[in-house]
């Protein structure tokens, strides 16, 4: 059922340096991620998650095992454009992420100069509207936009070359409440309308659990547990890690304290 | 010595207005509220003034900042009339303050037992002997295993979470009587999260000391604190105890709850906060 999967990841192990001092961000990481789902990972910093993201993107290159994308194999080496069209980001910090000398209709323009494609000031006028915002802010510059108006602008330039997987990358974790209620809306919204793919990376079980129909907890470069959204709201989760980050997303708990051993 | 009934600090009209090229609403418009030995929760997005009450309250802001207020009692003084000798006297010593990121906020040239001995040294004129038996006694209370290999390190070479309970223990060893932290667990995982703030938790109660949390995380808040104020716009709009924060009134308030995804009260969408220009003036 191969064409059924969106995303299939064998054995996937990531390591940075050499020697000695070799890193094992990914330890060999099985997941497969089917067609219009929407797929959590979450865990701690430095567990490894925005890694595995990365090599799903296409920006990590040192990585070993099996990546196939729309059944298609990959390797780490340079990818195709088209290759590369299939799956976009969306970056944590939108005040990092947008180029604050560029307007946000140049910044939309760069990646469909970049792939060659035709027509493009019709493109960036349709992908405004599909995130909600106004024709005429591709004139303004970045500094002039709020934080969820840029993130709007960043989740727009993922959308541009129609791709069929989203990868957000902590989308929200930068924003207030109430955008950041806005921008999950828009998420939720824009799977509705077009059947992508999503992968989010979060910290957030709330913010996983509002999106997402199956969730990957990792812990130390590992999966620990997949869960689905419901056993999580239940609390009928198995791994003692998934069920302390469980804990922990509502608030603070005297006695379920550890202190550290 | 201040009886039990009588609150640490007392906050009347508090404005500040800081320099502009253009006139500009206040940063904070007259604040009011009252601090006890309890734990205070102050809520709102970025840009509410959350942050600058804090530094206000200790006279953190920069010089061209105008702070006025009726009242900012501390311990029966007058916080704005003091002179900077006597002020310099009060921060650290009886009104500490803990900040987002210990990664920015603890001295990256000096050893963490220097910085936190240096505390006790200056406020209590300690010996540097005495001073460090203090740190190493400090560091336990925050639960760091093994201190005196930990006084040694220097700041980049221990994790957030450890760094924070560094700035933790530097900050309560002179047992102050107020603290205010300023989103002191927005930037650590949701396990050392948990870890960090029992110890803060613990430490308040043992020495009864007041404090104020500052926090844009509404269910942190409504679990550690007593009360809680909800600020928008430079104004607190409302006023109420932790655990029931779910019979808020103010829409604003109600706006912020409903937007906010919870696990246990999964909906399909969330409600997107319509702000209303009146609430500028509530």
């Amino acid at each position: 059922m191969a064409d059924l999967n969106m995303i299939e990841i064998e054995n996937l192990n990531i390591s940075f340096g050499r020697g000695s001092r070799t890193n094992h961000v990914v330890q060999g990481i099985d997941l497969a991620v089917r067609k219009g789902e929407c797929f959590g990972l979450v865990g701690e910093s430095g567990c490894g998650k925005s890694t595995l993201l990365g090599a799903i993107a296409g920006r990590v290159k040192d990585w070993q095992g099996s990546i196939r994308i729309g059944g298609e194999q990959l390797g780490p080496k340079k990818r195709t454009h088209e290759q590369l069209r299939r799956q976009q980001m969306v970056f944590q910090d939108p005040f990092g992420s947008l180029h604050p000398r560029h307007t946000i209709g140049r910044i939309l323009m760069e990646p469909l100069i970049i792939h060659g494609v035709k027509d493009r000031e019709a493109r960036v006028e349709k992908v405004l509207e599909q995130v909600g915002l106004l024709a005429r802010f591709r004139f303004r510059y970045p500094h002039q936009l709020s934080g969820g108006q840029r993130q709007r602008v960043a989740i727009a330039r993922a959308l541009i070359l129609e791709p069929e997987i989203l990868l957000l990358d902590e989308p929200t974790s930068a924003l207030d409440v109430s955008i950041q209620a806005e921008i999950l809306n828009l998420l939720k919204d824009l799977r509705e309308r077009t059947g992508l793919t999503y992968v989010l990376v979060s910290h957030d079980m709330a913010v996983v659990a509002h999106l997402c129909d199956r969730i990957a907890v990792m812990k130390d470069g590992q999966l620990v547990e997949i869960s689905t959204r419901q056993a999580m709201i239940d609390g009928a989760v198995h791994h003692p890690y998934t069920r302390m980050l469980r804990e922990g997303s509502l608030g603070y708990r005297p006695e379920g304290a550890v202190v550290p051993a | 010595m201040l009886d039990q009934t009588t609150p640490l600090l007392s906050v009347r009209n508090l404005t500040v207005r800081f320099p502009s090229l253009h006139v500009t609403a206040p940063a904070v418009r007259g604040v009011n509220f009252d601090v006890g030995r309890e734990k205070v929760g102050i809520i709102g997005e970025s840009g509410s003034g959350k942050s600058t009450t804090g530094r206000a309250l200790m006279r953190l802001l920069p010089k061209s900042t105008t702070i006025t207020a009726d009242r900012l009692n501390f311990q029966g003084e007058e916080v704005l009339t003091l002179s900077d000798r006597r002020m310099r006297e009060i921060r650290g010593h009886s009104m500490a303050m803990i900040l987002q990121d210990p990664k920015y906020s603890l001295n990256p040239v000096m050893t963490v037992g220097e910085q936190i001995a240096e505390t006790a040294i200056l406020h209590e004129k300690l010996s540097r002997r005495a001073a460090r038996e203090r740190t190493l006694d400090m560091l336990e209370q925050v639960h760091i295993r093994n201190p005196a290999r930990v006084m040694d390190l220097y700041p980049h070479e221990v994790s957030g979470g450890m760094g924070q309970r560094i700035m933790i223990s530097m900050m309560l060893i002179t047992k102050p009587a107020l603290i205010i932290a300023d989103e002191p667990t927005s930037a650590l995982d949701v396990s050392v999260r948990q870890q960090v703030l029992s110890i803060l938790d613990e430490l308040v109660s043992a020495h009864n000391m007041g404090l104020v949390f500052i926090s844009h995380d509404l269910n942190l808040v409504r679990s550690f604190c007593d009360r809680v104020l909800i600020m928008y716009a430079g104004r607190i709009v409302e006023e109420l105890p932790a655990n029931q924060l779910d019979q808020a009134t103010h829409p604003y308030t109600r706006g912020l709850l409903e937007a906010l995804p919870s696990l246990l009260h999964p909906k399909d969408r969330l409600a997107v906060l319509q702000r209303d220009p009146s609430w500028m003036e509530a």
